[in-house]
């Protein structure tokens, strides 16, 4: 009964991380409430008090019909869903380190990038499974009466590509918040953060208006990767009948940006939790 | 082969300018419990998580059940069971899940894994909390979680640090009991660190640590059989008018240890007549024992061992071991 560190092994602990994730997160209902709950309300009281000022992007002229403000939104909420439950999940490393938790972890006979791997995978689980189940029951909010019917078609194969690229945006978020906790020694620091960049970083993702306004505007919303994160789902839920435009680019680039930052975050963050930090101990 | 299990030579650490450690030597046999006492500042918990490798090693040798430390923490890291002064275990999950988590943190597999969780619970008498939410448990139960953890992969060598902070008299008996019976069924080599006297008298082997050095080592007979002489503990209702006539009477300094006057003197019994015939109205209590640990870090450092603990702590635990 010795325990080793092949790779199997490393799974295997990475795997007891993110169970461990996911027993926290339901064993706390406000939290499940919290992460599904206000992505919802906004996207139902945006939805219907923007309604009215909202002019639709280029890329909608070929829809059958016009596109509501609150079909625009709805794969911007998704995302959102995916980023509140990986901002909630990465901010528990605040609480591992302060309850003790972790430096248990630390002492274990597996490499570092184990915490890494099993936040990530933790986050990943519980974001995908919010976010797929929103993407599945909000049309349905039409019925009544809290949105107006959509266009988007959910198709088997479409709808398991949503799901694999809904994966990938979240690995990317959910490295990206655990980048941003490992440092941090207080919950508070966290929040600042993310009043300040994370939220941002969603408003300026195409994800709640267009961006198309002013050059500056644009180019931010080029630059910033969740842009193709947006983009690629709002693809994948019109089956990928869109055209390409400055706001809207092609999937193949979806996916590599979002491929790419997913592996840069993760790098990252192993880097991160592979140098010894004295307030990793208590 | 060799009886040492743990050696540190020439073992020094600092944060950045303050220096934590300063050339520590150290040898741990094989299956004995090994104490390292000193008050707070004085390194063992540096030492501790140098052992437990999780503070780099900037000075100096370690070796670990014949490893070294600078060249393979990871297989020193299966040998170890770590029980850290704050809780690691999950107050959100159940004793089992934490236990279950742990285990394949520790890439033990399911089916040897559950079995070794039943045993452990067995026991450490926590066979009907498996279902608890660890959060809910009182804090000795909660310490007997952590030191099932610790243990779940057989580890060689069982690290502690301040065992039973956070517990009453009753569960720290409770808690020892349990390291003994470990170390005497599995021949486990227990090392702890502690600033509680009366922990450190149930070790086989103590190091006395100040200021980041080792002061002085052996077992806790030999460190207390190295002072000559007794101590007589005085209780008064006036102590501050009494102590100078105490400190003339008996040519000595007195030491406060919370609200009792301590005197070093060759012979007790002749010193406690001579201070009752003299001012035994004065006197609440009086009490001559053999010298403690304490007075043996007294006699090297010059200083009091509660001078940087707190004295009812202290105060406490002689209470607790008289009683």
């Amino acid at each position: 009964m010795n325990a080793s560190s092949q790779p199997g092994s490393m799974w295997s602990a990475a795997w007891a991380l993110a169970w461990r994730e996911l027993i926290r997160f339901f064993r706390q209902r406000t939290r499940v409430i919290g992460a599904i709950g206000q992505p919802v309300i906004f996207w139902v009281l945006f939805g219907a008090g923007l309604g009215g000022s909202f002019q639709p992007p280029k890329w909608a002229a070929g829809l059958s019909q016009p596109l509501t403000y609150q079909e625009y939104f709805f794969p911007g909420v998704a995302v959102l869903i995916v980023m509140f439950t990986a901002i909630f999940s990465t901010i528990s490393i605040i609480e591992d380190r302060r309850e003790g938790f972790l430096q248990g972890v630390l002492a274990a006979p597996v490499p570092r990038s184990v915490i890494v791997m099993g936040k990530v995978l933790g986050g990943t689980v519980l974001a995908v499974i919010q976010a797929g189940l929103f993407l599945l029951v909000g049309p349905l909010l039409s019925y009544v009466g809290l949105s107006p019917a959509l266009q988007i078609t959910l198709d088997p194969v479409p709808a398991i590509l949503a799901a694999l690229f809904l994966i990938l945006i979240a690995v990317e978020l959910t490295a990206l918040g655990f980048l941003i906790a490992w440092p941090m020694n207080s919950t508070q620091g966290f929040h600042a953060i993310m009043s300040i960049f994370l939220m941002p970083m969603w408003l300026l993702s195409g994800a709640f208006f267009p961006g198309g306004g002013s050059d500056w505007l644009s180019w931010i919303v080029r630059l910033n990767p969740l842009t193709y994160g947006v983009a690629g789902l709002r693809r994948l839920l019109y089956s990928g009948t869109l055209p390409v435009t400055d706001s809207l680019p092609s999937m193949p680039v979806c996916v590599g940006v979002t491929v790419a930052f997913s592996v840069v975050t993760c790098l990252i963050c192993v880097k991160l939790v592979s140098r010894p930090m004295t307030h990793n101990v208590t | 082969m060799s009886d040492i299990c743990i050696s540190a030579a020439s073992v020094s650490h600092s944060y950045g300018e303050t220096a934590a450690l300063t050339a520590v030597d150290l040898e741990v046999h094989k299956g004995t419990v090994f104490g390292l006492l000193g008050p707070n500042g004085s390194g063992k918990t540096t030492l501790f998580r140098l052992f437990a490798t999780l503070l780099p090693l900037q000075a100096g040798n370690i070796s670990i059940c014949g490893i070294d430390l600078k060249n393979d923490p990871a297989s020193i890291r299966r040998k170890l069971g770590v029980t850290f002064q704050s809780p690691a275990v999950d107050p959100r999950l159940t004793v089992a899940e934490n236990l279950l988590c742990h285990g394949r943190i520790y890439g033990l597999s399911r089916k040897p894994l559950i079995s070794r969780i039943d045993e452990l619970l067995e026991q450490f008498s926590l066979s009907d909390r498996k279902k608890s939410i660890v959060g809910e448990l009182s804090g000795g139960l909660r310490r007997r979680v952590e030191l099932a953890k610790g243990l779940l992969h057989r580890p060689e060598v069982l690290l502690l640090d301040e065992p039973s902070t956070g517990l009453d008299p009753a569960a720290r008996r409770q808690f020892w009991d349990m390291i003994h019976e470990q170390q005497q069924k599995e021949g486990t080599t227990v090392v702890l660190t502690t600033h509680l006297m009366q922990e450190a008298e149930t070790c086989a082997h103590l190091v006395l640590m100040d200021k980041g050095r080792v002061i002085s080592q052996g077992s806790p007979q030999t460190l207390q059989a190295s002072i000559d002489g007794d101590r007589l503990s005085i209780r008064s209702r006036d102590p501050v008018e009494l102590r100078p006539v105490l400190e003339s009477l008996l040519q000595v300094k007195a030491r406060n240890v919370g609200n009792r006057m301590c005197f070093r003197v060759p012979d007790g019994a002749a010193a406690l007549q001579h201070v009752m015939s003299t001012c035994g109205d004065r006197v609440l209590s009086a009490e001559v024992a053999c010298p403690s640990l304490e007075d043996v870090f007294l006699e090297v450092t010059g200083r009091g061992f509660a001078d940087d603990v707190l004295p009812d702590d202290v105060l406490q635990d002689s209470e607790e071991a008289a009683s």
